[in-house]
């Protein structure tokens, strides 16, 4: 990831232009908050799967990144998401006993707790940033849990962090046109 | 954004530093890279083909160079230097330029550390960053004499791993300012001061943050700023007039500000605790880039019960702790820290004291190492966690 906050600006900045003048500040109507989820490649990832499969409604609000295990989703992804203009992060892996690699569920929650202390630290409010654990036949725990995230942030409003680093968005909106 | 963005701006940019650094005055001695503490076990860098490469402006080469990012800015090459060159400012330039083309250094700990210091420059953020202040440490909301902590707050959370315990140096030195009688006022929303972004080129929001740091201390009403970490003191004492002008307050370390209570008899250490023998490590930014050499052992002869004992290399020989600003950390780093744990145990002290978080933290890492044990552990702690637990 460059971490010159102009870096990754050519892809996103059509896209937040597009769509990101209609979302109002501050939970007000037509706000569509923009979501980072990193989801665990055995459980989470396939659950996400399965709601699509089966046509499970839930909001689109989020860019879910496949990764290998939610343990290594260390507080440094998630506060760069934030530094990005997310309005919320979720990280979401294993239920500790189905781990694939049986420690890495035990990891996830460790790191996770420094993240959320980091965040708490910040100022920001905790509801921004969510672990869960959701294994691959819970397809519509993902549908709850994404309908209740996405619902907070609404009611949050935009990010207090959006616009740090020289006001650069560089997240796509989630329902802009760009879906590539 | 004000600075320079075009190619012509950043030649400009290099140029400037080049003149001002003295770097065209090098006669390729070699005596940087000799005594480079990079250069001792990384063969691929030296302060001089650095050096010569940017004189040379062959910037499309520089981008893609690591080495860019490998100075540890510690300035041990400069105090050798015969021709006098400020390797520190050109390094400072280069990495400036390199940005803008796109070249980044390696950021440790997955770029945690600045990530959140981007994100401080956010004018929305209100930070909950004092939960540790108890109600043994006075301290104000408004008044002429500011501690400015610095990240320990957040370096508690991010490298408990290490066991490091940066935080207690600053309770300490809270403790320590009302023994002698202060105070202090701390800024709810202090923000980074900077220095990482300053010294990996990203100028721009340096600026930022230096901007409403500097806006809150004027609006508390600072006439006197003290420190407790020297990048934060080098960073404020001469960064911020350099980029902004004449400060409204003075600028102060924290050992300064002990030494000089010492010395005035305001601040006494009757507490007891158990005899000692410490060993000190010069921060970089402290020693060599602030010339500050005497202070902290004045306040480590003061202490009861503690010998103080040097290590071969002290003072301007000092060796750095392996990392600067949190990038580029590499197995290089750890025989740094080896190197230097083993001659702080030959010194024959039982602890190690720093004044510097960031020695605390890179420190206690090394001595996580699985395979040295016992040759490299000893105890490790933060001057003002020290000299607090020694008061009355």
């Amino acid at each position: 990831m460059p971490s010159e906050p102009g870096g990754t600006k050519t892809k996103a900045s059509g896209a937040t232009k597009t769509k990101a003048s209609g979302a109002k500040q501050g939970g007000e109507e037509g706000f569509e908050p923009r979501v980072v989820a990193f989801a665990c490649n055995w459980c989470s990832y396939p659950a996400a799967d399965a709601a699509g499969i089966n046509k499970m409604q839930y909001p689109p609000n989020a860019r879910i990144i496949r990764v290998m295990c939610a343990g290594r989703i260390h507080p440094a992804f998630v506060l760069r998401a934030l530094e990005l203009g997310a309005d919320g992060v979720l990280v979401s892996g294993c239920h500790f006993a189905d781990c694939h690699y049986l420690f890495g569920a035990k990891r996830a929650a460790e790191q996770f707790e420094k993240t959320a202390e980091l965040v708490r630290l910040l100022g920001v409010e905790k509801e921004r940033v969510r672990f869960e654990q959701i294994s691959a036949a819970e397809a519509p725990k993902f549908v709850k849990v994404m309908n209740e995230f996405v619902g907070d942030l609404k009611r949050l409003g935009r990010s207090p962090l959006a616009g740090a680093a020289n006001g650069e968005l560089t997240i796509p909106d989630a329902v802009g046109e760009d879906r590539t | 954004m004000t600075m320079a963005s075009s190619e012509v701006e950043l030649a400009e940019l290099l140029a400037d530093a080049i003149k001002r650094s003295r770097a065209r005055f090098c006669y390729e001695c070699g005596k940087c890279t000799g005594v480079c503490p990079v250069a001792r076990y990384d063969r691929s860098f030296s302060p001089r083909s650095l050096l010569v490469r940017a004189v040379r402006g062959e910037n499309e080469k520089l981008v893609g160079d690591v080495n860019v990012w490998s100075c540890l800015t510690c300035k041990l090459c400069d105090t050798r230097c015969p021709a006098l060159i400020d390797y520190g400012m050109l390094t400072k330039a280069v990495r400036t330029v390199v940005r803008r083309q796109g070249g980044e250094g390696t950021c440790t700990h997955g770029g945690a550390v600045q990530s959140l210091t981007r994100i401080m420059t956010s004018p929305k953020l209100k930070q909950d960053r004092l939960g540790w202040v108890d109600d043994t440490m006075k301290v104000r909301r408004k008044g002429d004499t500011v501690l400015f902590v610095g990240c320990t707050p957040y370096f508690d959370v991010l490298f408990s791993e290490t066991g490091s315990n940066t935080l207690a140096g600053s309770k300490g030195a809270i403790r320590l300012l009302n023994a002698a009688g202060v105070e202090p006022v701390l800024l709810p929303n202090e923000r980074c001061c900077g220095h990482d972004l300053l010294w990996s080129g990203d100028i721009e929001n340096f600026k930022m943050l230096a901007r409403q740091n500097l806006e809150s201390l004027e609006a508390v009403g600072a006439e006197r700023v003290i420190v407790a970490c020297p990048e934060g003191y080098m960073t404020l004492k001469v960064d911020y007039p350099a980029h902004f002008g004449k400060l409204s307050f003075e600028v102060v370390h924290l050992t300064e500000f002990l030494a000089e209570s010492i010395e005035s008899g305001a601040l006494k250490f009757d507490g007891g605790g158990d005899s000692t023998v410490v060993t000190f490590q010069d921060p970089c930014r402290l020693g060599r880039h602030m010339g500050i050499y005497d202070a902290p052992r004045t306040v480590l002869e003061a202490l009861p019960g503690v010998e103080f004992a040097e290590m071969r290399r002290s003072r301007e020989r000092a060796a750095c702790c392996g990392v600067g600003g949190w990038t580029n950390c590499t197995s290089f780093s750890k025989m740094i820290q080896a190197d230097r744990l083993r001659e702080a145990k030959a010194s024959g002290a039982d602890t190690l004291v720093t004044a510097c978080p960031k020695c605390e933290i890179h420190l206690k890492c090394a001595m996580n190492d699985p395979v040295l044990k016992d040759e490299v552990r000893l105890e490790i702690t933060d001057l003002a966690a020290l000299a607090a637990s020694r008061l009355v």
